[in-house]
């Protein structure tokens, strides 16, 4: 056996960890189930150690099926990051919302399964069926509070925009095939760059649909509608891991098929891609404006927050840009998954709201938990010196670098309205009165290791970012 | 394609059947309707509801399960038909490779079974 | 003739794709549903993907069409509740609709002479699987770990009583 099949070992390894809890699951007694989301991280860990042992040999693989380049194991490591940080949120909150059941940490599994094949596919059949675990698992877990309605209603209308988002995208791939004769990104990128299409005409339709189907799942401007709903009903917990790992490995399959198969069309695409990263930010930020609940914000800011990363791909350099777009994605998974970990802990008590008594005084009441949350606010709003802004320094440097000048200002323009409604998070923590009534819970291990760790990547990132991007340098296997 | 033109006119001669028969009885059937012939017959008690109620979601949950292993077994059939031929240049893989997919379907009918998805309550 | 077949039964499809949407009566959409599926499958017969005929007829017209008529019962959807979107919307989805056929259409047109491939590659049972065993058994593998998680969907999310 060669050693081209231990392309695919971080995804067996998961597969089998979410197999194993499966097993474990029939065996085990309701009180032990916590001790699932253990097995699981341990398949995580394991699963990021098989990452860092394929790092030295990149290579295509399985009738090039599967690339296993730096860009999709570092896609890896951003998809493992945010599923271990989701596990330790979710031990103790499962059991809070009375969905302690083993089938939650199977389908986290699976899905960063899913998202692996989209990062690593060489193959659009292989991105297909991974968006297609991916996505199936995340409409079961968005629905995984059966009793609560809303937490259903979340899983009917994200499942129903993603069937028909699916569509959209299954149809892009049908055109592209009939305008290139192969569904193969290698051969895709020879066939353009040659000009030996059969069709032009289908592969812009191809190109139409595709954005469509890609832009549904990363949330961009005309496709964002599920969004606010979609994370505002689905356990916090989940809504950590869609706004993570799922938006990650959505970018992670975009700039693959855009960066690399449609990469010599560039001049062609970017114009589309543009006007919809423009809307995506200003309708993000402007709407995050006016919300009165921390989750239902977040929400938008990661909607304004896809527009940032697709001004990475619309600089369009493979190594440039798939390296800034890596860089940002895995700053932006440490600092969402911890600022939904705190609207989790605050959350237990009812309200999310900014004017309720959950965040006032939080300085007062639980320095640390506050100091945590600013510093995911001053990151998401790209103050230094954090993650989020060095992830935003690359990404408009790289846009500069392609000469979209008017792109990076109006990205920095949307940053500076962004800082208001982060800072105001902060400001409501810091200077207005805890309410008297203030019961404290306490803060479980696993949450205090999530924070612990965000904060620890927020600054690592965000000081000393020339160690990850030199591992970023290029990432992409170019073929021409 | 010439091989499919018999089950082509099986088809036109199907429907052209059912169509004639319709047509037929519709003009030469006498028709007298009257308001009890056409009410609901219930061994001559009165109706006492809409003969159409809610089905249960168990019947759904019996047919996506039906469904998924339905297509467990398409993916199945050209394995089998191409058992022979790649077995000579794959050797044991060839097994092996049908192996895994079935092992982690039977794990999901493990689950299945032991969660009461077979059962009727 | 394969082209008069063509026309044919992509007519058939079409007009029975459109009476599914405008019958009143959710059970006779689902008849003009199975109607469509089997001119489908009379599609893939004539662009020579018989076992995709095949596949067509036993699950979807077969396994997802018992499904529909589950879902529509258990719905339990009335004659009366003939449009699910007020007037107003409706009419703008119908544009917008009509917008994108026309403009597919036309795109459409431009590149079908082009886009026609000549040698149509086997679409037998055995053609199938000798690429499936072998250059694409990484989607197939994929494939059933998919099954796997629609499983686990259907049974969490469909049973009543969870332990």
């Amino acid at each position: 056996m060669d050693n081209t099949v231990f392309t695919l070992l971080p995804l067996m390894i998961l597969v089998g960890f979410s197999l194993l809890v499966l097993v474990a699951d029939m065996m085990l007694a309701r009180e032990q189930r916590p001790a699932l989301g253990i097995v699981a991280l341990i398949g995580v860990i394991v699963s990021l150690i098989s990452c860092s042992w394929l790092w030295n040999a990149p290579q295509t693989a399985w009738s090039d099926m599967i690339v296993s380049d730096h860009f999709a194991l570092f896609s890896y490591i951003i998809f493992l990051v945010s599923t271990g940080l989701t596990l330790l949120l979710s031990m103790r909150y499962l059991s809070e919302e009375d969905i302690q059941f083993g089938e939650y940490y199977a389908l986290l599994l699976l899905a960063a399964t899913g998202a692996m094949l989209m990062a690593s596919g060489l193959d659009l059949m292989t991105i297909f069926i991974g968006l297609e675990i991916l996505s199936i698992s995340v409409y079961i877990l968005a629905g995984f509070a059966r009793r609560n309605e809303r937490s259903l209603e979340s899983a009917l209308k994200y499942f129903l925009l993603g069937a028909f988002a699916t569509g959209f995208f299954l149809y892009g791939i049908a055109m592209v095939y009939g305008a290139t004769g192969t569904t193969n990104i290698k051969v895709i990128s020879q066939v353009v760059s040659e000009g030996t299409i059969r069709s032009q005409s289908f592969l812009w339709i191809g190109i139409a649909l595709l954005v469509a189907g890609f832009g549904f799942k990363v949330a961009l401007f005309p496709f964002h509608v599920w969004t606010p709903d979609v994370y505002e009903g689905a356990p916090t917990s989940v809504t950590a891991f869609m706004s993570t790992a799922v938006k990650a490995a959505g970018f992670a399959a975009f700039g693959r098929v855009f960066l690399s198969a449609l990469q010599p069309m560039h001049a062609d695409w970017t114009g589309i891609l543009w006007i919809l990263a423009v809307f995506t930010m200003f309708f993000g930020n402007i709407t995050a404006i006016a919300q009165r609940s921390v989750k239902r914000m977040l929400a938008y800011s990661s909607i304004a927050h896809a527009g940032y990363m697709l001004i990475a791909i619309i600089a369009g350099d493979a190594n440039l840009s798939s390296g800034s777009l890596l860089f940002y994605l895995l700053g932006y998974a440490f600092t969402n998954v911890a600022a939904f970990g705190i609207v989790i802990y605050l959350s237990r008590k009812g309200e999310t709201e900014f004017d309720g008594k959950d965040y006032a005084g939080l300085a007062i009441r639980h320095p640390w938990l506050a100091f945590v949350m600013a510093v995911c606010m001053v990151s998401l709003a790209g103050i230094p010196p954090t993650a989020g802004f060095m992830g935003k320094f690359y990404i408009f440097s790289a846009a500069i670098k392609a000469k979209f000048y008017w792109l990076a200002v109006l990205g920095v323009i949307n940053s500076v309205i962004s800082v208001y409604y982060y800072l105001r998070v902060i400001f409501v923590m810091y200077f207005e009165k805890p309410a008297a009534d203030y019961v404290h819970g306490t803060l479980s291990l696993g949450m205090k290791i999530v924070l612990i760790l965000s904060v620890i990547g927020i600054f690592q990132l965000g000081t000393v970012p020339g160690s990850v991007m030199a591992l970023l340098q290029n990432s992409m296997m170019v073929f021409q | 394609m010439v091989e499919y033109l018999p089950i082509l006119v099986m088809f036109a001669i199907a429907i052209a059947m059912a169509v004639v028969i319709l047509v037929l009885t519709h003009l030469l059937g006498p028709r007298q309707d009257d308001p009890v012939k056409l009410s609901m017959y219930e061994s001559g008690v009165n109706p006492a509801q809409d003969s159409k109620v809610r089905f249960s979601v168990k019947f759904y949950l019996v047919a996506i399960l039906f469904v998924l292993f339905d297509i467990e077994v398409v993916f199945l059939y050209p394995w089998a038909v191409t058992y022979k031929t790649l077995l000579s240049s794959l050797g044991w893989l060839m097994f092996w490779q049908m192996f895994i997919f079935v092992a982690v379907l039977l794990v999901g009918f493990g689950y299945v079974w032991k969660k009461g998805g077979l059962q009727w309550d | 003739m394969e082209y008069a077949l063509f026309f044919a039964f992509s007519l058939v499809a079409i007009v029975s794709g459109i009476m599914v949407i405008t019958q009143k009566n959710a059970v006779y959409s689902g008849l003009y549903l199975l109607l469509t599926f089997f001119c489908l499958a009379a599609l893939y017969i004539l662009l020579h993907a018989e076992f995709v005929a095949v596949v067509q007829i036993a699950v979807y017209a077969g396994a997802i069409m018992v499904l529909f008529l589950f879902v529509i019962m258990l719905l339990n959807l009335r004659f009366e509740s003939d449009s699910f979107a007020p007037p107003l919307p409706r009419m703008i989805g119908i544009g917008v609709g009509l917008l994108f056929a026309v403009q597919f259409v036309w795109i459409g047109l431009g590149g079908m002479g082009a886009a026609a491939e000549r040698n149509i590659p086997e679409g037998t049972t055995a053609a199938l699987g000798m690429e499936l065993f072998t250059k694409y058994i990484v989607p197939f593998e994929a494939a059933g770990v998919l099954l796997l998680v629609a499983m686990l969907g259907a049974v969490y999310l469909a049973k009543r009583k969870h332990n």
